[in-house]
């Protein structure tokens, strides 16, 4: 469980402070599948970034599964990232020159695992990539490359995979198969998915949606995901409610 | 992680990008390879003066005329001269320490007014003549090679025969045996003004291959009275006696130097009648004399190429550094995507340090064969004369693999360290 009590985090820019985070209270349960979104510039990037212990907040505290993290050394920090959480970037961030197999097997050089390759090889069948084991980044698309990076969040067996903005860098086509692979994995193996996107559509793939503007939390609603949603023209969805909202300041 | 997986990883890395690898190497291999390449010819050539000099005979001591006012000048027929009266005087003494003596006279020496040339058949070549005893194979631990070397029967008869240095009947007879020819010699003055003596050749030396300075191969050897016999007045004195250039004295093993210097001085003094009080006219210098001289070349050589071989080895240690600052620096972003998924400082410092080690170690190793093979080829080709030698020393290999690892590794680690403090998300945001 995810439980963020007055988070905030500030950049110094020159000798001005520029507050990313204004005080964020935010709880994320077990199993849920939830988007984030907002604007660019309104801090969701920040907060999955804290969330994801990839950063620390300027203040306020921040718990994982009852660990104060935000209190955390460097080493105990690392191994937070390597078994609860698994984290899927826009620009996949993969080493250039290793093996798609190699990278999948990466979180796994830094823990005390055996047959590393086999793990790795099932993750990447999972993601649907099980004839690309040797392509390097370069050999493989966008979708692709970004189901590597999801094979190496999920080679670890996270209980949380988290994502800033995973279908950004992708088409419409391979976002679908993108989200569906988090549905998939949210449904079938319980893992709680939080991720940030800017995208409506994307967003309508979650259960719940988190606004956020200015660094701060402007909507939290349930949502029916679009593929269990009975079509209803005149029912407006959370996602056109959270979008309306952003839209209009003050709605 | 466990050190097994931080030197596969560490491979891993260093192979999937192999150019940026060979490169780094090749810096450290280039710089390794020329630092011992350099020390080893200063090494070589320091080792073969000190072989040439103790070539010469351990336990070597030369008598040799000199002159306290005219500061050591000495021409033949002017100034103080050797005879070989006080050369037989010495041998009649028959010191204890003394195992063999051999006087003898030179023409044709290095900056000599009289040249000696050697003619065969229309050749010629300038060489030195030497006029010595039997005894000089025994004083000069420099043997005959094919034929036979001067006998007292020869010195007797004041024979007309010569031995030849093998320089000498290379460059003379080519292939063919030159023993039982007749050859001519010239000694005189710009070729023209002198004499010409024809000898018969009974021997040729042993290859010596001395080369810098004196060239033993190239002297001519032949009984001391058939040289007096003929030669220019300069080398008969007023009083009869004949003038030679130097007598070499063999010590007995296990003597006094100093004991037998003493001895000696006092024969010479009577024998040459020199009233008390007044300075010896003559030098005797040991091997030991001339190991001092040496030594004192070799040291100022030993400071030059030691600064040499320190600057080749700071710049080569700049250059190491710098590769390792670049190379380290433009993978931060490899640094955080490893942090972000779970490697620890420590992990990421150890990568780093493995990588530099190995780099800098096989670099090293490299560098060192590329010397051992750069100083074969040198040798091959007798660049820098056919005596140069290389010399390979442990010291200068462990110093020259110690700098490269020490400055890779803090150059390698010290980026990387300052990569790891990072949070994940500011080294991803690095570029």
């Amino acid at each position: 469980m995810i439980r963020l009590r007055g988070v905030t985090k500030i950049y110094k820019m020159g000798s001005e402070q520029v507050a990313a985070l204004g005080g964020v209270d935010l709880e994320i349960m077990d199993g849920e599948f939830i988007a984030i979104m907002g604007p660019s510039g309104s801090g969701k990037s920040t907060l999955m970034n804290i969330i994801g212990c990839l950063d620390r907040p300027t203040s306020g505290t921040y718990s994982l599964d009852g660990i104060n993290v935000s209190r955390l050394g460097d080493a105990a920090l690392a191994k937070v990232r390597n078994r609860r959480l698994g984290f899927v970037f826009q620009s996949f961030n993969l080493l250039p020159r290793l093996s798609a197999v190699d990278q999948v097997a990466l979180p796994l050089s830094y823990r005390a695992a055996t047959n590393r390759k086999k793990l790795a090889k099932h993750a990447l069948h999972m993601v649907g990539l099980g004839n690309r084991m040797n392509h390097k980044p370069t050999q493989l698309s966008g979708g692709q490359q970004q189901r590597v990076a999801i094979a190496r969040a999920i080679v670890g067996r996270p209980t949380i995979i988290l994502a800033d903005e995973p279908t950004g860098a992708l088409d419409t086509k391979t976002s679908h198969d993108v989200m569906e692979l988090f549905r998939q994995l949210n449904e079938q193996r319980g893992i709680t998915i939080a991720f940030v996107t800017h995208e409506p559509d994307v967003a309508a793939w979650t259960r719940r949606i988190v606004a956020l503007r200015d660094g701060l939390i402007v909507s939290d609603e349930p949502n029916i995901p679009v593929y269990e949603r009975q079509v209803q023209p005149h029912q407006q969805t959370a996602v056109e409610h959270v979008v309306h909202a952003m839209m209009e300041p003050g709605a | 992680m466990s050190i097994l997986d931080v030197f596969i990883t560490a491979l891993t890395s260093m192979r999937s990008n192999i150019l940026r690898t060979l490169l780094t190497m090749l810096g450290i291999i280039i710089g390794i390879a020329a630092v011992i390449t350099g020390t080893a010819a200063g090494e070589g050539a320091q080792q073969g003066v000190t072989e040439r000099i103790a070539g010469l005979g351990s336990n070597l001591m030369f008598v040799r005329p000199y002159s306290p006012d005219s500061g050591g000048v000495n021409l033949p027929g002017l100034g103080p001269s050797l005879f070989f009266e006080d050369s037989k005087q010495v041998v009649n003494a028959k010191l204890p320490c003394v195992s063999a003596i051999a006087a003898q006279a030179t023409i044709g020496a290095p900056g000599d007014f009289i040249g000696a040339q050697a003619i065969y058949r229309g050749k010629n070549i300038d060489t030195l003549l030497v006029g010595t005893e039997p005894t000089y194979q025994q004083v000069r631990n420099f043997y005959v090679g094919s034929g036979r070397f001067i006998t007292q029967d020869d010195v007797d008869k004041k024979a007309l025969v010569v031995v030849l240095g093998s320089g000498v009947a290379d460059k003379l007879f080519g292939s063919a045996d030159p023993i039982g020819q007749n050859m001519r010699i010239f000694a005189g003055v710009g070729g023209r003004f002198g004499i010409t003596i024809n000898f018969t050749v009974i021997g040729v030396m042993e290859a010596r291959g001395g080369s810098s300075g004196a060239d033993e191969d190239n002297q001519i050897f032949t009984p001391l009275p058939s040289l007096q016999a003929r030669a220019p007045a300069g080398f008969r004195n007023a009083r009869g006696y004949s003038n030679i250039g130097q007598i070499n004295v063999a010590l007995a093993e296990n003597c006094d130097e100093d004991a037998a210097k003493i001895d000696i001085a006092a024969i010479l003094r009577k024998a040459r009648e020199l009233p008390p009080g007044k300075e010896n006219d003559f030098q005797i210098q040991s091997q030991k004399d001339v190991l001092a001289t040496a030594t004192e070349v070799e040291e100022s050589f030993q400071i030059l190429i030691a600064s040499i071989a320190l600057i080749a080895l700071v710049v080569g240690g700049i250059g190491i550094m710098n590769i390792m600052l670049v190379s380290v620096t433009e993978r931060t972003r490899e640094i955080g995507i490893r942090k972000a998924v779970g490697a620890k400082r420590f992990d990421i410092l150890l990568q780093f340090l493995l990588e530099a080690l190995v780099v800098t170690v096989l670099g090293g190793i490299l560098g060192v064969l590329a010397a051992w093979g750069a100083t074969k080829i040198a040798a091959g080709f007798d660049i820098g004369g056919k005596d140069t030698k290389y010399a390979i020393t442990a010291q200068w290999v462990m110093l020259g693999l110690g700098v490269s690892a020490v400055t890779g590794v803090i150059a390698g680690v010290y980026p990387a360290w300052r990569a790891a403090r990072l949070d994940p998300i500011e080294a991803l945001r690095h570029e």
